[in-house]
């Protein structure tokens, strides 16, 4: 092959190295979030709704106490209908939480749950919760929500006392400005 | 004929049309060669304004000068334009001028490709600088354009991601023409561990450009995707990412920086061993480190962003191949002073370059060890070490590398002597007002002033001014540098075919000036 054409070859074969440099930075993004996007997945809340519970343990009973509080200025009373249910692994439960506008103005809301221990969250399947949407009442209203729950058959045995707590904030509308 | 015209004097050779249609038109790798390095040593005052003005403003507390959207517009361009229209081109240039001279080679493989990568970059350069008087200015989402800002800034964005483009077109030209000219243009005899060291740090950069250039081509256009046509690849809102951006700039950006460093590198290569009159010890050493830190170079870049809250199996994972890279830059450290050992040293200013590179390449690279840490990363992060630490790796050794050969190979491409104490001059107050205007922005760092902000806080006054002070001095150096040079080229004593008395090379067993061609018919190397 002459001088020429040898580098012809060359720069032919640099210049695919170089436009499939060009593919593979867009492979990067598919690429990034096959690998750091399922990461992020499977630490919120896709996990719930994945796996669907059929069985019910009947061997075990959980015991969840129920706890309510509201936070700095939401004038509001908030508890739990009951103190604590026996719960089998697996079973549907309904419970009712009340919560009272104590105020003389309309206050929206938010619920914030949490779980004691906190390794009890993973297994703890809510599929209705008035936490899913911030809450408007009207002065000196009165709301009773439903809370629906199941806790995984999955659970570890050394969990026989759960504590699901919500804390109540206020949510100011945006001032516009 | 051709051995005749060798020895004709360089003026006699040039070609017959005249003014600017000449330099247009030219496809000689040394003409081509010289427009790359004017071109750079504007573009580097340019930049260097740019800097004065943000150090003018950083030099008391409070708001004096510029106001805050313009001086992030400054910090920005700043860095895009020191990178890609100072240092890369001035690579380049000398990449242009002294390959085929090293290699025996008539010319470059594909002189008008070469042509062309360089008549790319004014284009760019128009984009780039006239994005300031775009509604809403310039660029203000630093170098690093990251994302979500720069999804959000206005038209002056959108040039310079074409000015990117441009340039990231312009630059694997040139690597695509400087391989294969590396690979194929070589002088019968001259085999691989023939060919000088300055060939195999730019057969590595080149390799890194053609690797990296195209996924920051990638990345821009996705960004202008996500800007104008309803993509989302970094908008959160759209179920984006804001951190593929990070990771996929510092894929290109992180590679960037040996990209720059790696030439300069071969430059204080060719210099060290000169003016220690020895060969340079350990060639296939420093062949293999340099491969060693283009391979390693592509699995570091999520060093640049410890703190975007990633898995400790990650950080882990970065941090030891950011500390691998310690390995082969100390074998060449090693290296070039086991070449300066037991030398017959002279410090030409060539000399003392190389040497002033020697002591800040190391402590640029001692606090890049110190940076890779990921604990202390995390403190330091986006603080002014940063800012010291790459500036010593860039600014001082990039340019330290670039000055050196500048003084080295400038009796070559003239035919004229430089004046010696002005070059002396030049190296003893950069050194000095470099210094000034760095140390301080470590201990800035260290006490938590936080970079790309116009005003601090009161505490930090002391050392600003200092830096601010050093700053102006190592600009105003600068222009000696100019004037060093264009009385060098106007005239001087005149220099012999060696010029130094330990060079060794092919370059220079042609006469100086280089006459306009060499190598016509390639010499034979033993």
């Amino acid at each position: 092959m002459s001088g020429v054409a040898r580098n012809r070859m060359l720069l032919a074969k640099l210049s695919l190295a170089a436009l499939g440099m060009f593919g593979f930075g867009y492979l990067l993004a598919p690429l990034y979030d096959r690998l750091c996007g399922a990461e992020r997945a499977t630490q919120t809340a896709a996990k719930d709704a994945t796996r669907p519970v059929t069985r019910v343990d009947l061997a075990r009973t959980i015991a969840v106490q129920y706890d309510a509080n509201v936070h700095g200025s939401l004038h509001w009373s908030f508890r739990p209908l009951q103190k604590t249910s026996q719960v089998h692994p697996g079973e549907l439960v309904h419970i009712r939480y009340e919560m009272t506008n104590d105020s003389d103005q309309p206050m929206i809301g938010q619920a914030v749950p949490s779980y004691a221990p906190p390794a009890a969250a993973a297994y703890f399947h809510k599929i209705e919760c008035f936490c899913f949407k911030s809450q408007a009442l009207r002065p000196h209203e009165t709301k009773s929500m439903p809370v629906v729950f199941l806790i995984d058959p999955a659970i570890p045995g050394d969990l026989p006392t759960i504590t699901l707590s919500y804390t109540f904030f206020e949510v100011r509308p945006r001032k516009s400005a | 004929m051709q051995v005749a015209l060798d020895n004709v004097p360089a003026v006699a050779q040039l070609p017959q049309q005249g003014g600017i249609l000449r330099w247009i038109r030219t496809t000689n790798h040394k003409d081509i060669g010289t427009l790359y390095l004017f071109f750079s040593i504007s573009m580097f005052l340019v930049g260097g304004l740019m800097a004065l003005t943000i150090r003018a403003e950083l030099f008391q507390p409070g708001m004096q000068i510029v106001r805050p959207e313009f001086f992030n517009q400054l910090t920005s361009m700043h860095g895009l334009i020191m990178i890609f229209l100072a240092i890369m081109p001035a690579f380049v240039g000398f990449a242009n001028w002294q390959l085929p001279l090293m290699l025996g080679a008539p010319d470059m493989a594909f002189p008008r490709l070469n042509n062309l990568s360089f008549w790319l970059l004014p284009f760019a350069t128009v984009l780039l600088v006239a994005s300031f008087f775009a509604p809403g200015g310039a660029t203000a989402a630093g170098w690093t354009l990251y994302a979500p800002l720069s999804v959000q800034m206005g038209p002056g964005m959108d040039m310079a991601i074409f000015a990117i483009h441009i340039l990231g077109i312009s630059s694997i030209i040139g690597g695509l023409n400087i391989i294969v000219t590396i690979l194929n243009m070589r002088a019968p005899g001259m085999t691989m561990f023939k060919m000088p060291l300055f060939a195999w740090t730019w057969l590595v950069t080149a390799a890194l450009l053609i690797t990296i250039m195209p996924v920051l081509a990638g990345t821009v256009t996705m960004l202008l995707f996500d800007r104008h046509f309803g993509t989302h690849f970094f908008d959160a809102a759209g179920g984006g990412d804001p951190v593929l951006f990070q990771h996929l700039f510092w894929f290109f950006g992180h590679p960037e920086v040996y990209v720059l460093i790696l030439p300069a590198f071969g430059i204080i290569s060719a210099v060290i061993p000169t003016f220690s009159r020895k060969p340079l010890f350990g060639l296939r050493s420093m062949v293999a480190a340099t491969v060693g830190i283009g391979i390693v170079a592509c699995a570091v870049w999520a060093h640049h962003m410890f703190t975007v809250g990633m898995p400790v199996a990650a950080q882990l994972f970065f941090m030891y191949t950011t500390l691998l890279v310690a390995v082969p830059t100390g074998i060449k450290m090693f290296n070039w002073l086991a070449t300066m050992w037991q030398g017959s040293l002279t410090f030409e200013t060539p000399m003392l370059f190389a040497m002033g590179f020697l002591f800040v390449f190391t402590i640029g690279g001692l606090t890049g060890v110190i940076l890779a840490i990921v604990p202390v990363d995390v403190q330091l992060h986006q603080t002014y070490y940063i800012v010291a630490h790459f500036h010593y790796t860039m600014v001082a050794s990039s340019l330290f590398g670039l000055f050196a050969g500048t003084y080295y190979w400038l009796p070559k491409w003239t035919g004229h002597m430089y004046d010696e104490k002005l070059g002396q001059w030049h190296f003893w107050l950069t050194l000095s007002f470099f210094n000034l205007t760095f140390i301080p922005m470590f201990f800035l760092g260290l006490a938590g002033m936080p970079r790309r902000i116009p005003d601090y806080a009161l505490q930090f006054t002391n050392l600003n001014a200092l830096a601010t002070v050093g700053a102006f001095g190592f600009g105003f150096t600068q222009l000696l540098f100019a004037y060093i040079v264009i009385k060098c080229i106007r005239g001087g004593e005149r220099a012999t075919a060696q010029v130094w008395e330990g060079a060794k090379g092919l370059e220079w067993t042609v006469p100086s000036p280089a006459p306009h061609h060499t190598f016509s018919t390639p010499p034979v190397v033993e």
